[in-house]
């Protein structure tokens, strides 16, 4: 028997030998992703195709052989075949604003560049608190913008929660110390309510009109026919936008209360508006709002056409939060009883923070739907960027146009919807507090 | 010593309405409703003050006058001496027409391009990514108007069709039967002769014997375990019969195809450019929405149902049939049905493009002939409220059956 030592021990580490050459770089990724099989490698190249396809039809039209600057299809078809964007170069203002006068088109955009101010604190919790009272008053002050007239219109009508809010206050107080503190209170909140309706109703137009005549701040009127365009767009989508979140929260919280009645009439509400086509609700706005209004009332077409878009949307977005509210565990609700938060704060502190995150998706959904669905106005006549299509094809220069127009309206949409969705998602990422 | 003594008597007070949690929600819930009946009592008489000051009656006679329009697209009989209620029936009837076959269609398209979404080629994945992102982030109404323009500018006008070379469908003995113009779509009719009542018995029995024999396999499986081929067997069942019975009776179902006459062309089914497009536009928007649902169904299938049915031995085909598509399906059609409902609302942009559905008739020429705008409206409206909820119903009903019974 003998003793064998190690017989051989490498003194040092082989070197690592590369991959085989088709396991990594991008004749492996292709071979992975694109020809792993005889089905996948027809489908990549019948893909190939139809993108090749496309690209060979629309770039060279759009980008070799368009034409810029032309005054008429004619013209533009005797220089190149290409796409004649000189259309859209000739019409943007209309595109944009519609008819609005030229010399006043600083106004609305003034109002466009606003809007983010008054956005901001909404959107970015790090801002300061003191910034939302800008967010409070721009919808007046975006109205003023837009509309033009004198400035004591918006700010009278401003007034009128604020005199409320006073009665309400002070009123209350006073009452306080003559009768039962709590019935004080009671009434003093139906007579503040009561006044604020009384000011909108009877007060703001003389006031308005008295002030006008002591100091008169105004801008030049601008008739609601004049604004069309992306403009319409924006002031229908955004103030639909606005005014739907808060009505759809109180919707959902409506109908998932205990109250029969309360709960009956937002379950008809939401289903009522939910069951009809958005169109149908337009039809409303044009021709049907002005009988259940008080006879000889004057009731501008875009606003009529922006109260049925947000109680169209609200009914949307009342169901979206409905959804995040059922979502949550059932301990969160128990937990707030528990503390002994009343309901307004319980919904306040510790359900609506938690049932609007889980929501979010779906509430810019809604969003990006409304936004979409502002395209409707066309057919009830308003001059949105489709319906401003029609006077431009109906122009003698620009008979025959169609791919121009429709692309660039489509382009314009996409941009917006498409960085909502984003902006959406990083929301949703952002906010994921765990839970997994 | 301590005695328990009664809770003090408790005076009612008018405060207590608003700050006793007992008699709370009895106030709110009675202000609210005398709120609500003032102001539809409001609304309801400023209405009836308008109408009288316009000199207007609210009434539904005028759904027995005659409509004098024409129709040009229609499933039914209907002349323009036909009554306002015939011609909003035939709205009806075009409505439901193209939100049934864009429903079809959209199913169709959004599954393809769901599942091809989640394919590991990346160039298809990304090419379905680009056709939903483009197709959901543009409102509807410009893919209906691009649709219907692109049937129009760039198909042949009828005179033209087939006189050019290069449409060499038109030799095609299938494909050349059917006429595609910038005018609508013209495919062959089936004629039928009074045989084909005996093609037409042997379907129904044939498609009732598949179902019979669907349960007897099911049968047999559960109580022997042997699996028949039900699949291939239905399908022969279904063609057999009836192909056999049409030529032993003579062939009695012939086609009718289009010719052209003068500047149009006559006979067959006739599709207008802006059913077609409408249809089109539809189904492919929709189809967008579909394609996110499927993904998401398929997705929601954790991995772990696949590989357990592996490892049960369970084969690929049947796995799909068995377990994942169960469960996807659960996560699937809720949302499915409501895009399909959304379809049927998004049917109403119809007008804008001239094909005459319910909103075309009921609510644009009728409205405008009579003007009757309240009753027309709510005529519309109602139609509308009763298709969704009638779909809400059905889709109810689904998910109270595939509920999972969690205990």
């Amino acid at each position: 028997m003998t003793t064998r030592g190690i017989a051989f021990v490498s003194h040092e580490t082989i070197p690592p030998s590369p991959p085989p050459g088709l396991s990594l770089g991008p004749v492996a990724w292709i071979r992975a992703n694109l020809f792993s099989s005889i089905s996948n490698s027809v489908m990549t190249i019948v893909g190939l195709a139809v993108v090749f396809h496309v690209l060979s039809a629309v770039i060279p039209w759009l980008f070799l052989g368009s034409i810029w600057n032309a005054g008429s299809l004619t013209e533009c078809r005797s220089i190149d075949t290409g796409a004649c964007l000189a259309v859209i170069n000739e019409r943007k203002w209309q595109f944009f604003f519609g008819f609005y006068p030229a010399e006043e088109r600083w106004r609305p955009f003034a109002a466009f560049i606003l809007m983010f101010a008054a956005i901001f604190p909404v959107l970015f919790s790090g801002a300061s608190r003191k910034l939302l009272v800008f967010s409070v008053i721009y919808p007046g002050l975006a109205y003023w913008l837009i509309w033009g007239g004198s400035i004591w219109g918006p700010v009278m009508v401003f007034a009128g929660p604020g005199v409320g809010f006073a009665v309400w206050r002070y009123g209350g107080r006073a009452a306080g110390s003559v009768m039962d503190v709590n019935v004080a209170g009671m009434l003093a909140m139906v007579a503040g309510a009561l006044v604020t309706i009384i000011w909108w109703l009877f007060l703001v137009e003389p006031l308005d009109d008295l002030v006008t005549g002591i100091v008169d701040i105004g801008l030049e009127p601008v008739q609601s026919a004049r604004i069309g365009g992306f403009l319409l767009s924006l002031i229908i989508g955004v103030s639909g936008i606005a005014a739907s979140f808060p009505i759809g929260v109180c919707l959902a919280l409506a109908r998932r209360s205990n109250l029969l009645i309360i709960r009956a009439l937002s379950v008809g509400f939401i289903e009522f508006i939910r069951g009809v086509p958005l169109i149908t609700l337009l039809f409303v706005a044009s021709v049907l709002l002005q009988y259940f209004l008080p006879p000889s009332t004057e009731f501008d077409l875009i606003l009529r056409v922006v109260i049925m878009v947000t109680a169209f949307a609200s009914a949307y977005m009342a169901e979206v939060i409905r959804g995040g509210l059922a979502a949550l565990p059932k301990g969160q609700y128990e937990a707030a009883d528990a503390l002994g938060l009343d309901y307004w704060k319980s919904m306040r502190l510790i359900i609506l923070p938690q049932a609007l995150k889980i929501s979010i998706p779906g509430i810019v959904n809604t969003f990006i739907g409304l936004f979409k669905d502002t395209t409707l106005v066309s057919v009830i006549g308003l001059l949105d960027p489709v319906g401003i299509i029609n006077p431009i094809r109906a122009d003698q220069n620009w008979n025959g146009i169609v791919w121009e127009l429709y692309g660039f309206i489509a382009l314009f949409f996409f941009i917006f919807c498409f960085s909502m969705s984003r902006y959406s998602q990083y929301l949703e990422r952002k906010l994921q507090t765990g839970h997994r | 010593m301590t005695s328990i003594s009664e809770a003090p008597e408790q005076q009612f007070r008018i405060g207590m309405l608003i700050y006793d949690t007992r008699y709370r929600s009895y106030t709110i819930q009675i202000i609210a409703l005398m709120a609500f009946m003032l102001a539809a009592a409001w609304l309801i008489n400023n209405a009836i003050v308008n109408l009288a000051v316009l000199g207007k009656t609210f009434s539904f006679g005028f759904l027995s006058q005659p409509a004098s329009y024409d129709i040009n697209q229609r499933l039914i009989d209907y002349t323009s001496r036909d009554t306002h209620a015939r011609a909003a029936l035939v709205g009806i009837l075009n409505t439901l027409l193209v939100a049934v076959l864009g429903c079809l269609t959209a199913t169709v398209i959004g599954t393809i391009a769901g599942v091809l979404r989640l394919s590991k080629n990346w160039l298809i994945a990304r090419i379905m990514t680009v056709y939903v992102e483009a197709f959901r982030n543009v409102p509807v109404l410009i893919w209906i108007l691009i649709v219907v323009a692109v049937i129009n500018e760039s198909l042949p006008v009828p005179r033209d069709y087939c006189r050019t070379p290069e449409q060499l469908d038109c030799l095609n003995p299938v494909l050349g039967s059917f006429v595609f113009t910038n005018r609508g779509f013209y495919m062959p009719i089936p004629v039928f002769q009074d045989a084909a009542l005996a093609v037409g018995i042997a379907f129904v029995l044939s498609v009732a014997a598949i179902v019979w024999f669907r349960r007897y396999a099911r049968a047999k499986q559960e109580a022997t375990g042997q699996i028949l081929p039900v699949f291939r067997i239905s399908l022969a069942i279904f063609f057999l019969p009836s192909i056999l019975v049409y030529f032993v009776a003579g062939m009695p179902i012939g086609l009718e195809y289009p010719k052209l006459q003068g500047f149009n062309f006559q006979g067959g089914i006739y599709a207008r450019d802006s059913l077609i497009g409408l249809w089109l536009a539809l189904s492919i928007y929709t189809g967008a929405f579909v394609a996110e649902n499927v993904r998401a169904g398929i997705q929601a299938v954790s991995k772990g149902q696949t590989e357990a049915a592996f490892a049960l031995g369970i084969r690929p085909n049947r796995t799909m049939n068995l377990v994942i598509l169960p469960q996807a399906l659960r996560v699937i059609i809720p949302p499915l049905i409501s895009q399909y409902l959304n379809l049927t609302k998004n049917s109403s942009l119809a007008i804008a493009v001239g094909y005459m559905d319910v909103t075309g008739t009921l609510g644009g020429i009728t409205l405008n002939q009579t003007g009757k705008e309240m009753e027309c409206i709510l005529l519309l409206m109602a139609f509308y409220l009763a298709a969704s909820l009638s779909i809400s119903a059905v889709m109810n009903w689904y998910n109270e059956r595939v509920k999972l019974r969690e205990r």
